[in-house]
């Protein structure tokens, strides 16, 4: 692996972003402007909005970044230019820590701007440490890239990249303490939601735990990030059969 | 060809099977440093197949494929073959600049190879445009610059003057000259047989078979045609 090729990758990711104002806008603006309508929907019932918000801040950028991901990195497959990279001396590991790297970094700004315009204009009284709201977003980035490097491989065209998002992402969703409270699911499924990566990002934001507790979550998170990368780099292929 | 240790490529027995269908039949032929070589036939006919698995990147059922004394493929061949796909294969959301710097960077050069390469391709006063806003013959030229990058000492081009005028066709053969006089191995595949007549050695090829391996006149001579389709039609129906 070379530090060098990494990061002339994440700087070419950077660049393309950059070209393509729109998306850079929707994947900052939007997160940003659903946590203000939450707040402003929940201003007659004093403190909800201390309770779901935070909660969103680690599920938007997992969101956000695997549908991103995903369809970029579909697109280098099917553009031509992964195996045109592929022809050249940069390793599989080059490829997916470029991308890492560049969208958790977008992952982090995104998760900054919500935090601030959180905790000044919308009014978040949150008891949670802000530095690990945003830590949590930035693990939650990266997992939504790592886990979007890896489904691209099981996605032909794009269209099948974004029909992922609620087969892969709705039902963590659901079963991640948002919608009900985890300990309030059947047995079965509180088992398999306190396993889930985004289950451990919404835990990771509940203030008042133990530190062992919040080292579970985080533990749970970096498992899936680097369990998906490997898989991820698994699938991007220099030979086609 | 004289001897085997001059060899850039050399192809024996190549086999590939694709689901079930084969691709190409026992390929064999080798080319030596200097060479243009044209790899003509129609659309179909195993042309690209071939081309990738030479680079490496298209999974071989039998025979081998050796380049500069490597297996296709080898770690040691990344970077040193030009490789330009029938796609263009370019980030159509960066500029010309940014897309050829990339490269550049991926392999190792300097800053004055992109200024290189984009003057080869005439791109120079296109280097800030985005690829996206350029036309096909244009990003088929990005595409190009990033093959040439480094000068590497064998390129494979797969139709790499589909779409373009004739002057900068021309130019661009020009330029593939140039570069094999250098000493450079140059495989340009095209299904236009007009092109025939640019290279110094034609591999002629049809359903995955190689029908023709020699010279444009020696192809005229032997079949004792007026151009080169008809050349073509006369080796078709004789090998049926």
């Amino acid at each position: 692996m070379s530090l060098r090729r990494t990061l002339l990758t994440t700087r070419r990711i950077l660049e393309q972003l950059r070209h393509d104002p729109r998306t850079l806008a929707l994947l900052l603006l939007v997160p940003t402007a659903l946590v203000g309508l939450l707040a402003w929907s929940l201003t007659n019932q004093p403190g909800a909005f201390d309770s779901v918000g935070p909660k969103l801040l680690g599920v938007f950028p997992l969101m956000v970044m695997f549908l991103v991901t995903s369809v970029i990195t579909l697109r280098e497959r099917t553009v031509g230019t992964l195996e045109r990279l592929f022809t050249l001396p940069l390793t599989k590991a080059d490829f997916v820590a470029g991308y890492a790297i560049a969208f958790g970094a977008l992952a982090l700004v995104q998760s900054l701007l919500v935090s601030v315009l959180s905790y000044t204009w919308y009014g978040l009284a949150h008891q949670g440490v802000p530095w690990r709201i945003s830590i949590v977003a930035l693990c939650a980035g990266l997992l939504g890239t790592a886990f979007g490097l890896a489904l691209s491989a099981v996605a032909h065209t794009e269209f099948q990249a974004v029909q992922f998002m609620p087969a892969f992402i709705l039902p963590q969703l659901l079963l991640c303490g948002l919608v009900i409270p985890v300990s309030h699911l059947p047995s079965v499924l509180r088992g398999i939601a306190n396993v889930l990566p985004m289950t451990a990002a919404v835990h990771a934001i509940t203030p008042l735990q133990s530190n062992e507790y919040y080292v579970a979550q985080f533990a749970i998170m970096l498992a899936y990030i680097f369990a998906a990368l490997v898989v991820g780099a698994g699938t991007l292929r220099r030979v086609t059969k | 060809m004289d001897s085997s240790d001059q060899s850039t490529f050399e192809v024996s027995n190549l086999r590939v099977v694709r689901n079930g269908n084969e691709i190409l039949k026992s390929i064999s032929f080798r080319a030596a440093p200097g060479e243009l070589i044209g790899l003509l036939g129609p659309s179909g006919s195993g042309k690209s197949t071939l081309m990738r698995s030479l680079l490496g990147v298209q999974a071989i059922t039998g025979g081998s494929a050796r380049i500069m004394e490597s297996a296709a493929g080898s770690p040691a061949l990344r970077g040193r073959l030009g490789y330009m796909a029938q796609s263009a294969a370019v980030y159509l959301d960066l500029t010309v600049e940014e897309n050829i710097r990339y490269f550049a960077g991926v392999l190792v050069q300097p800053l004055s190879e992109v200024a290189r390469v984009m003057d080869v391709v005439a791109l120079t006063s296109f280097s800030r445009r985005l690829v996206s806003s350029l036309s096909g013959g244009e990003r088929t030229r990005v595409s190009l610059g990033i093959a040439l990058l480094g000068s590497p000492p064998a390129l494979i081009l797969d139709e790499p003057t589909v779409g373009l005028d004739p002057i900068l066709r021309r130019d661009l053969w020009r330029t593939f000259e140039a570069l094999a006089r250098t000493g450079a191995t140059v495989i340009v595949s095209s299904h236009v047989m007009d092109e025939a007549a640019r290279c110094a050695r034609l591999l002629l090829l049809r359903d995955g078979t190689l029908l023709f391996d020699g010279t444009p006149a020696s192809l005229l001579a032997t079949s004792e045609a007026p151009g080169y389709d008809e050349a073509f039609e006369r080796l078709i129906e004789g090998s049926r």
